[in-house]
């Protein structure tokens, strides 16, 4: 079997796609598809005979994802969909979010399994309010990887100076976010141009075309540097082959490492123990590393349940019974601080209240609103939130998974909001914006 | 100088079919042991679909992966049309007593019996039949979950189902209501007569799957590789020959070396012209396969002129 924490092996890649309408997003994915040869030959035939029947010499690429609109059309809300192709390099996973009216929650729902997000520009239209809007909400989800595509630079002649200029002001916009970290491609998703193949018109340009970036880029290594943890999910007694009874607390590791002998910490009561055991199916493996599902077993008989952390002692998560944090509601009914709420963060759901909206952050202008009376679908908010016990999290920028949540409604069961654990004392760096977004 | 005439980037080989590396496959492999885990964890009442083809025989290495040396928190259901290729049956009662899990068959026949399901003709495909029977084997055992191995890249409107897919209390799906489904935290939370489809499987494709089989050595029935087999010839599509497939006017039958890549009702499963007769020869052929696995293989589909009609309007092919 493969090990886990090979580096030379990138395995998987997950990217959300993000546009405005018309950006070219269609042409991308499906110029993506194409020119990597993961388009079936019958959908190419198919193409064809549209191409034929409207007389035009080359096949509409951006037909490809037209599945989507026309069941958009039907009135069917496609919030995320999910495609797949692999090269020789990779496999990817693509949660494109076509929906425009739930916009910021259907982009909050493909941007929160992301490893990349690409984020198109038109390089003619320049910048939009969007543009701002995807940007920040990708690195409010912490997608490790941002990637700006600026597209159709056929129409500004694959100037340079056009692709530098918007370079300049998204650079700007990123770093006042915090989102120093992102990868500017131009590109021409109609004609190819630096998608899957290089392109002869843009010498200028030194870096990789497109699929070659995604190809390239670090798997989210972050989860494997941080400090251990496995929330566990099931307790299971099982015989072992000789007889005896035993214990086997089954998880899977959401970041770190553990082996054998390890002392952990039992989040959140703090009780100490170490490991005697690490196994999987095939048998007892010396150490396994974020992202593979485990049994582990202890050393000492200790009251330990579903929803409990398995933890790096020196460096164990915070455990309270309340917290700030970032929440995208999510639900058609506003939330007005009345109704009970369930959130599930991990493995563990625990009774919560949301006890005070601090802010609202204006999704047109990213301003900060304080204290608004209530939140509408799709409003993004720093909260409040309590809860009914103590349990063990991080804040969501040190540790994803850990520090991730959604909030389901105790009545009717719906999910209503996804949220995002803030820091203790300090506000997260995305929701302060001292910055003139110029709108 | 087109595009076109850069040379591609390095490790690209635009003549052969992609192949990517294996880790993948542990990534997927990891999920979907903590879907099932996340499934046996929420649910008091669990059951795993399994119909002796391809994608349910993955789930339950899967289901060993993720609870062995305990036993299965979940017994094994087959919902069998009595349309059903014998050695696939077969394989089906072996591989559950071989797991020493309990399986549950239920007959569609016994629904028919039953009154539930009144047939408009004798030759009517069974296949959409089923669905009565799953609701209710679900009813008779209180299932609250149902694991299958569907994927979403099957067809466009598996595409946007959920992990954790929620049915009424009619066992209804209505995909303009789903729950939003963000990292791995799955919503289970049901009211009674509810219940959950849970599809572990999600972001595997059919390479992935084969790819798996071969890493896990996982037998699967013969039929999905290559063999004899007396054929008709309907449009472009192989039928094969049995009491459950009616054949037309001029019809004859020929023998073939063929090859099912579903096995599921055999008055809808049609077989492919192959030589892949083994688990490498399939991959290779897989890779190379032009057609999307449903186009190839799916006698109803085609059937229907009306979602023929809808898919070419949709772009769908
Ligand atoms: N000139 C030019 N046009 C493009 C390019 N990419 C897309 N388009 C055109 O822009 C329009 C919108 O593209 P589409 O992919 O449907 O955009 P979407 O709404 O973002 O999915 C279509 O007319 C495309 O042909 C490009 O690189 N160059």
């Amino acid at each position: 079997m493969a090990p886990f924490g090979d580096d030379l092996d990138p395995g998987l890649l997950r990217f959300s796609t993000a546009g405005s309408v018309d950006d070219g997003k269609s042409s991308l994915i499906g110029r993506l598809l194409y020119d990597a040869k993961a388009v079936p030959s019958d959908r190419i035939a198919a193409l064809e005979r549209i191409a034929r029947r409207k007389g035009e010499s080359e096949i509409d690429l951006s037909l490809l994802m037209d599945g989507l609109t026309v069941e958009r059309e039907q009135g069917i809300t496609i919030d995320v969909a999910y495609s797949y192709f692999a090269t020789p390099q990779r496999k990817f996973i693509i949660a494109d979010t076509p929906g425009h009216e739930q916009y910021t929650r259907n982009m909050v729902t493909g941007a929160s399994t992301a490893d990349a997000a690409i984020i198109l520009v038109d390089a003619l239209r320049g910048i939009t309010t969007q543009t701002r809007r995807h940007l920040y909400l990708s690195h409010l989800l912490g997608v490790p990887h941002l990637v700006i595509a600026v597209n159709k630079m056929d129409l500004v002649d694959f100037s340079e100076a056009a692709f530098d200029a918007l370079g300049q002001s998204i650079g700007d916009f990123a770093r006042a976010i915090g989102a120093a970290n992102h990868y500017l491609v131009p590109i021409s998703a109609k004609f190819g141009d630096n998608v899957v193949h290089g392109s002869a018109r843009m010498p200028w340009y030194a870096g990789k075309p497109l699929l070659a970036l995604l190809e390239t880029l670090p798997p989210a290594i972050v989860a494997r540097h941080a400090p251990f943890r496995m929330p566990v999910q099931l307790v299971r007694r099982v015989s072992l082959p000789g007889g005896e009874q035993t214990r086997h607390y089954l998880g899977r590791l959401e970041s770190g490492r553990i082996k054998a002998g390890d002392e952990i910490a039992v989040m959140p009561a703090g009780n100490l123990t170490r490991v005697r055991s690490v196994s999987v199916f095939e048998g007892p493996i010396e150490r396994a590393e974020a992202g593979r599902s485990v049994a582990i077993e202890v050393q000492d008989d200790l009251d330990i349940a579903r929803g409990d952390v398995f933890s790096a002692p020196l460096l164990p998560p915070r455990t309270d019974d309340h917290f700030a944090a970032t929440i995208c509601w999510f639900s058609d009914e506003p939330f007005d601080g009345r109704g009970r709420y369930v959130i599930k963060c991990g493995t563990r759901s625990v009774a919560a209240r949301l006890a005070e909206i601090e802010h609202r952050v204006d999704m047109a202008t990213l301003a900060t609103e304080p204290k608004p009376e209530m939140l509408k679908c799709n409003d993004i908010a720093r909260v409040r939130i309590e809860l009914a016990e103590k349990m063990a999290f991080d804040a969501y920028g040190d540790n994803r998974a850990m520090g991730a949540f959604i909030v389901i409604d105790a009545d009717t069961n719906a999910t209503v909001a996804a949220g995002m654990i803030a820091r203790a004392g300090g506000d997260a760096a995305p929701d302060a914006l001292n910055y003139d977004v110029g709108l | 100088m087109d595009s076109s005439d850069l040379p591609p980037p390095p490790g690209f080989d635009p003549a052969s079919p992609a192949l990517p590396p294996a880790r993948h496959l542990d990534n997927l492999e990891s999920e979907a042991i903590y879907i099932l885990r996340e499934t046996a964890a929420e649910f008091s009442n669990p059951v795993l679909l399994f119909s002796g083809g391809k994608d349910s025989t993955i789930l339950l290495r899967l289901a060993e992966k993720a609870f062995r040396p305990g036993k299965f928190p979940f017994p094994l259901l087959h919902v069998d049309t009595g349309q059903n290729f014998p050695e696939v049956i077969a394989f089906r009662d072996h591989i559950a007593a071989q797991l020493g899990e309990r399986l549950i068959v239920r007959m569609v026949q016994d629904s028919i019996d039953r009154g539930r399901i009144r047939l408009k003709s004798k030759d009517q495909s069974r296949n959409a039949l089923q669905s009565v029977t799953l609701l209710d084997a679900i009813a008779e055992f209180e299932f609250d979950a149902c694991i299958g191995g569907a994927r979403r890249d099957e067809e466009k409107a598996r595409a946007k189902e959920r992990i954790f897919s929620f049915r009424n209390s009619f066992g209804q799906w209505d995909p303009r209501h789903q729950r939003p489904e963000l990292w791995s935290l799955y919503n289970g939370r049901l009211d009674k007569g509810e219940h959950m489809r849970v599809f572990p499987l999600s972001n595997w494709t059919e390479i992935d799957v084969w790819r798996y089989i071969q890493r896990e050595k996982l037998a699967l029935p013969p039929l999905y590789y290559a063999h004899e087999r007396p054929v008709a010839v309907r449009g472009s599509m192989l039928l094969p020959i049995s009491e459950f497939v009616p054949l037309r006017e001029n019809e004859e039958i020929e023998t073939r070396v063929v090859r099912f890549r579903t096995v599921g009702d055999i008055s809808c499963t049609s077989p492919v012209e192959s030589n892949a007769a083994t688990v490498e020869d399939v991959i290779a052929e897989t890779l190379i396969a032009s057609l999307s696995e449903r186009g190839a293989t799916r006698l109803d589909d085609q059937a229907s002129e009306a979602s023929m009609e809808e898919r070419k309007r949709a772009g769908y092919f």
